[in-house]
């Protein structure tokens, strides 16, 4: 990815299995956030392709790449603040079911009703369900971002930095959270925290300098000598 | 001199730091170590009036400063270098030196000596005396960002992160340029990723983790210590 | 159609001493909404209290350029206190509030001048009288001394922003506020400080612009437009390019002028702001960013 002269991402190949749980790591400038944004629309990649399930989705537009099975959620909270933590989620998971429909009332679709429900038990809201989103917590509200993106129905889910600001114990429960969800998903997720990613990735990928720096399982990272040295000495 | 006490800061609902207490004394290094995300530059911004501390107290040569307007806490003699330098990159390089020489009660002769000293610490800044800040290198940007700072004569510099993006000749001139701060007598609060710059700069080391120190110890221990760096700031 | 090249470079003239008048309200806004994201739409409002002012000073004095001197200085004092009491409380809030602000206070001051000076229109009596011979007309000396006035007015606001130790404070503090004030300039004192220059200069295009045409209350809202046009093609913020669209604008408005009528020419000037948004919305006269 390339924005003027600056090689952002500069020939990253990555494959991710179905149903398996990724991180992507690296320092500051490694070209996260920018490989992040290609994967999911945000950005068009100046060249390459992303193939989900067979198709190439680079540089589909986010709420194309929202149908084709992609969800994602922000670093910066993005919630309907002035609505309910339910009407958070119920919107999303319309986009998928009844997306076009204007004229029934909202109440009126009991299956998206359940299926919201259903999404808010997963991420341990459901007893919230009538709270107003600005209402929540910041550990709550994170989840609920995350809840609205599996409200969508994905195959794939990309998480970036879901423990930003939290306190330990927030990012313990979200990383629980996002252990249960796991089963049936294919999961990527940006993020920090050592000890969120030790501790949820099967395979972990460091980016440095917008390349691919190292691949493996969590142990098979740690005992990389480069790795550790691009951390502990940038 | 510069204290922390129990800081707490949010950005809007996001909870950055979670009680932080740090403390620098006159005229030490003190290195603020830790990964990306942890709250290391909110806790310089914090010091310098940019944000609030929710809770907490920031006392610098025993007056509350927390939540002080940045250019009372410039006057103070708290100088900051930030992590992207922000040079004003349409002004001369003179002219950036200017903003920090320009304060009330500094005599021409004084301003003259301010200029010399820091043209002679970096030739560089003194060839390139007329150009705009923006057509500066990195490195070069990072000089004057720290010359620019010196103009304040401050008490101490918070510097962020120097030597990000800056090649390995460069470091060892960021590593020469603190020292010299040092000899000066500047007390220094140095935010940094890079480990042996900092343990081999500074009298005294925080480690941080998720918005609280979760360690502290004089470099000299630190630098045998690798297991603790090793938890803490590697993978 | 052949225009005569003499209406062509008489037009040229007009435009040019417009756009000096324009360019004198132009930059104390874009100088403004540079320093503190304010879009103050009572801009016109205070060119019309100059011009009162003056017109006033004029009539207990008889003297033009005292007036002129007076006025500057009233205005910028007004300014300066309007900015302390009303915006600077609003800083940090949603733009919104300070757009409807600017424009509450640009009613409030309408309906005072109406108050003040009642509903017919002032006329000021031009310090110099004379006209010169160009082509077929006889061009009034006046016209060019407002020009080179308005001229030496910004020349001088140029040299205080570029050499200045002030100027430097203005000029770092449009770039980034923040690091500024981390530098221990005090910001918010800049704030009020050149909203009281954008006042002074617009308090003075004010009372030149008095004898070119009468005073009344409503003349700031044609100021406020004009000024605004400017100031985006020009580049918000960007000093020298407000002086550059001031004179396009208004050699274009001159130039149309020839073809319609004058109060039909404004729309080539809102052509040109449309255009500039569609096409270079950073400003016509700023740089191609990088």
């Amino acid at each position: 990815m390339r924005f003027g002269g600056l090689t952002a991402v500069n020939n990253v190949s990555i494959a991710i299995e179905r149903g398996e749980i990724r991180a992507i790591i690296g320092q500051n400038g490694a070209g996260k956030s920018t490989f992040f944004n290609c994967l999911t629309g945000v950005l068009r990649p100046t060249a390459g392709r992303i193939i989900l399930n067979g198709e190439d989705i680079a540089g589909l537009p986010p709420n194309r790449v929202s149908h084709k099975g992609l969800a994602r959620s922000y670093q910066i909270t993005n919630i309907l603040p002035g609505a309910t933590v339910l009407e958070n989620v119920r919107v999303a998971a319309q986009s998928r079911h009844h997306a076009w429909n204007m004229l029934r009332h909202r109440y009126s679709f009991p299956d998206l009703i359940d299926r919201s429900r259903a999404v808010l038990e997963a991420v341990g809201l459901r007893a919230e369900e009538e709270e107003l989103a600005a209402n929540l917590s910041h550990g709550a509200q994170r989840n609920l971002e995350i809840g609205i993106a599996l409200a969508t129905e994905p195959q794939l889910l990309c998480l970036d930095e879901p423990t930003a600001g939290m306190s330990v114990s927030e990012t313990r429960s979200t990383v629980e959270l996002v252990r249960r969800i796991a089963k049936d998903l294919t999961i990527v997720i940006v993020e920090h925290d050592m000890e969120v990613v030790m501790g949820l990735a099967q395979t972990i990928t460091v980016l440095h300098y917008g390349e691919v720096l190292a691949e493996g399982t969590p142990a098979q990272i740690q005992a990389n000598p480069r790795v550790q040295e691009v951390y502990l000495k940038t | 001199m510069l204290v922390l006490d129990n800081v707490h800061t949010y950005y809007g609902k996001s909870h950055i730091l979670h009680g932080v207490s740090i403390e620098v004394r006159a005229g030490e290094v003190v290195g603020l170590l830790g990964r990306n995300g942890v709250g290391k530059s909110t806790t310089l911004k914090t010091v310098m009036g940019l944000v609030r501390p929710a809770e907490g107290h920031v006392t610098f040569e025993g007056r509350e400063i927390g939540g002080m307007a940045s250019h009372h806490v410039a006057h103070l003699g708290i100088a900051w270098v930030p992590e992207d330098r922000r040079i004003f990159k349409l002004l001369s390089v003179m002219e950036n030196l200017r903003t920090g020489l320009d304060r009330a009660g500094v005599t021409d002769a004084k301003k003259k000596d301010l200029l010399d000293k820091v043209y002679a610490s970096f030739p560089v800044l003194a060839e390139r005396r007329g150009q705009a800040g923006g057509t500066l290198s990195g490195g070069e940007q990072q000089m004057l960002a720290i010359a620019r700072a010196m103009m304040l004569e401050p008490k101490i510099i918070l510097l962020d992160e120097p030597t990000e993006g800056l090649m390995p000749r460069m470091v060892s001139q960021i590593h020469e340029i603190i020292d010299v701060l040092h000899r000066d007598g500047v007390a220094i609060l140095l935010v940094e990723q890079n480990v042996p710059l900092t343990l081999e700069a500074s009298d005294r080391v925080y480690i941080m983790e998720k918005g609280v120190v979760r360690h502290h110890a004089p470099a000299a221990d630190l630098r045998a210590n690798h297991a603790v760096i090793h938890q803490y700031l590697g993978v | 159609m052949g225009l005569p090249l003499e209406q062509i470079l008489i037009q040229t003239i007009n435009g040019l001493v417009n756009g000096m008048i324009l360019a004198l309200v132009a930059s104390g806004l874009t100088l403004i909404f540079g320093i503190m994201d304010v879009v103050n739409f009572a801009h016109g409002e205070l060119v019309m209290l100059g011009a009162f002012t003056g017109a006033t000073t004029i009539a207990i004095t008889g003297n033009f350029w005292l007036a002129l001197v007076a006025a500057t200085l009233v205005i910028a004092m007004f300014g300066a206190i309007l900015q302390i009491s009303t915006l600077r409380p609003l800083i940090g809030r949603d733009p919104l509030t300070t757009i409807l602000a600017t424009f509450g206070i640009s009613l409030v001051l309408q309906k005072y001048a109406l108050w003040q000076w009642g509903p017919s229109a002032r006329k000021l009596q031009e310090p110099i009288t004379g006209q010169f011979s160009l082509f077929y007309l006889q061009y009034p000396w006046y016209r060019i001394a407002t020009a080179v006035l308005s001229a030496a007015i910004i020349g001088a606001l140029y040299l205080f922003l570029k050499y200045g130790k002030y100027g430097i404070w203005i000029r770092a503090a449009i770039q980034d506020r923040v690091m500024a004030q981390a530098m221990g300039i005090p910001v918010p004192l800049l704030h009020t400080a050149v909203f009281a220059i954008g006042a002074g200069m617009a308090a003075a295009s004010g009372v030149l612009f008095g004898p070119l045409a009468g005073v009344t209350q409503t003349i700031g809202a044609d100021f406020t437009i004009r000024a605004f046009i400017v100031v985006v093609v020009g580049g918000m913020g960007n000093l020298g390019g407000s002086i550059l669209a001031s004179i396009f604008i208004s050699l274009l408005e001159a130039y149309a002028s020839l073809i319609v009528s004058p109060a039909q020419a404004v729309i080539v000037s809102f052509v040109a702001l449309i255009l500039t948004l569609l096409f270079r919305p950073t400003g016509l006269f700023v740089p191609t960013p990088k």
